[in-house]
């Protein structure tokens, strides 16, 4: 399978303009390739960049230099340095972000946080609710929760609702960015086992996962993220 | 210039100056050609308050002559103070016949009213005009009703109708009930009673409306179409009666109700008194009440 | 992609006198895109805003649309009568203070139904049941069709307002601070209510705000204005998360944390 995701040359440092335009390189050179039913796992030390590559790649942080090449719509489309319309299309179709931190909506219930990237993709109302609903009752939130807005829910109820939303739309592309972080062994192994249903649907999968057995459980490969003035640059073909 | 024989000379022919004239008849042309346009003029101070029609005296003491025959009319009546006296101007500087039957009468001066019999062709009707801006109580600033008229943009007028249902059930103006003149401009019709307004539809007449205080003069040209606005579920409807004039027992014209004792007895009579006292020679003898609807 | 921009601005200069209110603003908005416009009092947002809404004429620069009913048209050379009836059929324009949008002295339900009327609805009944539609929409109770505005809370207003504008199912919305001037928790819901109507209608908008929570919620993309100059635009996401500009570094990094 060719790969669907491929990144090469990506750069990125951070400017910071408070403290007299000091730059912070993170990524340097780094690059990337990932076919349908992989699952590359991201791991270096902390503050290695691992959070900026997936940021990177999602389009939320800008790439100073180098490419990132989605297959989307039959078709290939660089994202570095891509217009808004375009990233946020890639988004909707093609492209999934599970993040540590839901951002929440006020007053938007779960079931409809959760079934939002559905029905965009033109699902009916019923059906996104019934995959919404699937989805939450797999990752054991109790269903007396699903119709409040999750505002109020826990750190680890909310991280299930965000898993949820990243899910439903079966994405051909999922960014993990420690999907099981502050979840407890029952919920965890929920979530492992969907994110390698969908590794094995043929999603191609870059993630971030600090506890090794999940690690071990959902990656394919392992690619070492190494801080810009280590060397060698974290690359693997 | 008109030679003055029978004035003392004090004054020019029907009050007005020739050029002041000449100006008035210039916009009331200019009216004409743009029906339901209001278009401003010079008004003068004349000889009477505002509000008692001093914009009607400069409309008619513009296109006045010799040979017309003036009527004048306040409420449909020939008899008022007011009327009495505008007629009784006229005739002292512009020395003209006057009349008080509307078939007679060549100009027309009226304030609150249409007269009941039918208008023809040649007669001009001169409306008394108080307040000319039919968007003025939505719109009080003159600048952005003048481009409401220009653009046709209307919403707002329909707005205080929707308005009127919503609070009374249905349309619940009564006189100065606005109008669509020719298709493009919406009109006051001056204080009349709605009752008048499909008089005003297709009028053989000429029909030209003076604003004395705010100096604006417009026009509807004879067999201009001239439309009530309304709602296709709510349309245009005019006043009913249940009662006859008790003078001449029509049933057909637009009645005034008078309490005539202090036990509250209640009377309707005719508001035009000359269509009252044409019919009342008609049939007379006859008792009112008896009077069949025609 | 054979899709047009819905709006396409070149070089759009607006001075007071000697002051620059904006200069040199150009990009395109495309259909469902909401545009967020932020930047402190003074950046030249709000001029910039009129400017596309056709309230202020540009000194310099175009500000074409691709209209519904007439393909593209130059919102600065259309004629007077053209471009008032395009605000109130293909537009909407939401103001920060409900008052200034709305006509206080009658019902709620002309309000609504006002922009029915002017384009030439005259059943009174059926403006009656779409402002009844729309009052429901807006999450005002339907018993309050008859009320005027002058009777109702500022949060009412301003969803009055909303209501109001995309009554004729406009394409695009020009929003001035939506939610400025108002509680936290009506903020919150009109904000929510915004982003519902705005997804399921399909609309595009341009919004100012110096609200940068307002924009990460309502916005898909932004453009940060400082003394009248774009100093950067991007995703929304991006340009909150990874602010390239040291002036956005310094917005974003003023917002007190919650």
């Amino acid at each position: 399978m060719p790969p669907v995701l491929r990144v090469s040359g990506l750069t990125k440092s951070f400017v910071i303009h408070a403290q007299g335009g000091l730059a912070l390189p993170v990524l340097r050179d780094v690059s990337l390739a990932v076919s349908p039913g992989e699952c590359v796992a991201l791991v270096g030390p902390s503050g290695a960049g691992k959070s900026t590559l997936l940021r990177c790649l999602y389009g939320n942080y800008r790439a100073d230099a180098g490419s990132i090449r989605v297959r989307h719509r039959n078709d290939h489309v660089e994202l570095a340095g891509a217009e808004p319309r375009v990233t946020l299309d890639v988004r909707r179709r093609t492209l999934g972000f599970v993040s540590q931190f839901l951002r929440v909506i006020p007053r938007v219930p779960a079931v409809d946080v959760v079934a939002e990237p559905a029905l965009r993709l033109g699902a009916t109302e019923t059906e996104a609710r019934r995959r919404a609903e699937f989805l939450l009752g797999v990752l054991g939130i109790p269903p007396h929760l699903w119709s409040l807005p999750p505002a109020t829910f826990s750190g680890g109820e909310q991280q299930r609702v965000n898993i949820a939303r990243s899910l439903i739309a079966d994405y051909p592309i999922l960014l993990l960015d420690e999907p099981t972080a502050a979840l407890d062994a029952g919920n965890r192994d929920g979530v492992v086992e969907l994110i390698n249903q969908r590794r094995d649907a043929g999603a191609a999968i870059v993630g971030i996962f600090h506890d090794a057995a999940v690690r071990d459980a959902v990656a394919t490969r392992i690619l070492d993220v190494v801080p810009p003035g280590a060397q060698p640059p974290g690359v693997q073909p | 210039m008109p030679d003055i024989p029978i004035q003392e000379a004090a004054y020019n022919y029907a009050y007005l100056d020739e050029q002041t004239k000449r100006m008035i008849r210039r916009a009331i042309l200019k009216a004409v050609a743009v029906p339901g346009y209001q278009v401003p003029f010079g008004g003068r101070e004349m000889p009477l308050p505002y509000g008692w029609g001093t914009g009607g005296i400069q409309v008619t003491a513009a296109i006045i002559g010799r040979d017309d025959t003036l009527k004048v009319i306040d409420q449909g009546a020939d008899d008022t103070t007011n009327a009495v006296s505008i007629r009784r101007f006229f005739a002292r500087v512009a020395d003209v016949a006057t009349t008080t039957r509307t078939e007679e009468a060549s100009v027309i001066q009226t304030r609150h009213r249409v007269p009941e019999t039918p208008l023809k062709e040649g007669q001009i009707l001169v409306f008394q005009v108080p307040i000319p801006e039919p968007l003025r109580m939505l719109e009080p600033r003159e600048t952005e009703t003048r481009t409401l008229h220009a653009l046709s943009e209307y919403g707002v007028m329909q707005v205080s109708l929707y308005e009127s249902i919503a609070r009374h059930g249905r349309i619940a103006k009564t006189y100065n009930y606005p109008v669509m003149v020719n298709d493009r401009y919406i009109m006051s019709p001056s204080p009349i009673p709605k009752f008048d307004n499909p008089k005003l539809d297709r009028s053989p007449a000429l029909q030209l409306y003076g604003a004395g205080r705010e100096k604006r003069i417009y026009a509807v040209p004879p067999y201009t179409p001239v439309k009530s606005l309304d709602f296709d579920d709510h349309p245009f409807e005019i006043e009913t009666w249940s009662e006859s004039c008790a003078l001449c027992g029509s049933r057909e014209s637009f009645l005034d109700e008078m309490i005539v004792d202090d036990t509250g007895k209640r009377l309707f009579l005719c508001s035009d008194t000359d269509w009252c006292q044409e019919r009342q020679g008609e049939h007379q003898g006859e008792q009112p009440q008896e009077e069949p609807a025609k | 992609m054979t899709v047009r921009p819905l709006l396409s601005v070149r070089d759009l200069t607006k001075r007071f006198g000697n002051r620059v209110a904006c200069r040199d603003v150009a990009f395109d908005l495309w259909p469902g895109e909401v545009l967020g416009i932020v930047g402190e009092s003074g950046s030249g947002k709000t001029t910039l805003l009129n400017c596309l809404a056709g309230r202020m004429t540009p000194d310099t620069g175009s500000v074409i649309y691709d209209s519904n009913a007439s393909g593209l048209v130059d919102v600065h050379g259309l004629s007077e009568a053209r471009r008032r009836l395009l605000t109130r059929t293909e537009w909407g324009f939401v103001n920060q203070d409900a008052r200034e949008g709305l006509r206080m002295g009658v019902s709620a339900g002309a309000n609504i139904g006002e922009r029915l009327m002017a384009i030439g609805e005259r059943h009174y009944g059926e403006i009656r049941r779409t402002a009844t539609d729309w009052l429901g929409r807006v999450e005002i109770e339907l018993d309050r069709l008859d009320d005027r505005p002058t009777d109702f809370s500022g949060g009412m207003r301003q969803r009055l307002q909303i209501a109001r504008n995309l009554v004729s199912n406009p394409w695009l919305v020009f929003m001035d601070e939506p939610t400025g001037g108002l509680d936290v928790s009506v903020q919150a819901r009109i904000l929510d209510l915004l982003r519902g109507l705005v997804e399921n209608l399909h609309l595009s908008a341009v919004l100012v705000t110096h609200d940068l929570g307002v924009a990460r919620l309502l916005t898909h993309r932004l453009m940060v204005m400082q003394g009248g100059r774009v100093v950067e635009d991007g995703l929304t996401d991006q340009v909150l998360d990874d602010p390239q500009h040291a002036y956005t570094q310094m917005l974003v990094s003023s917002i007190l944390p919650v």
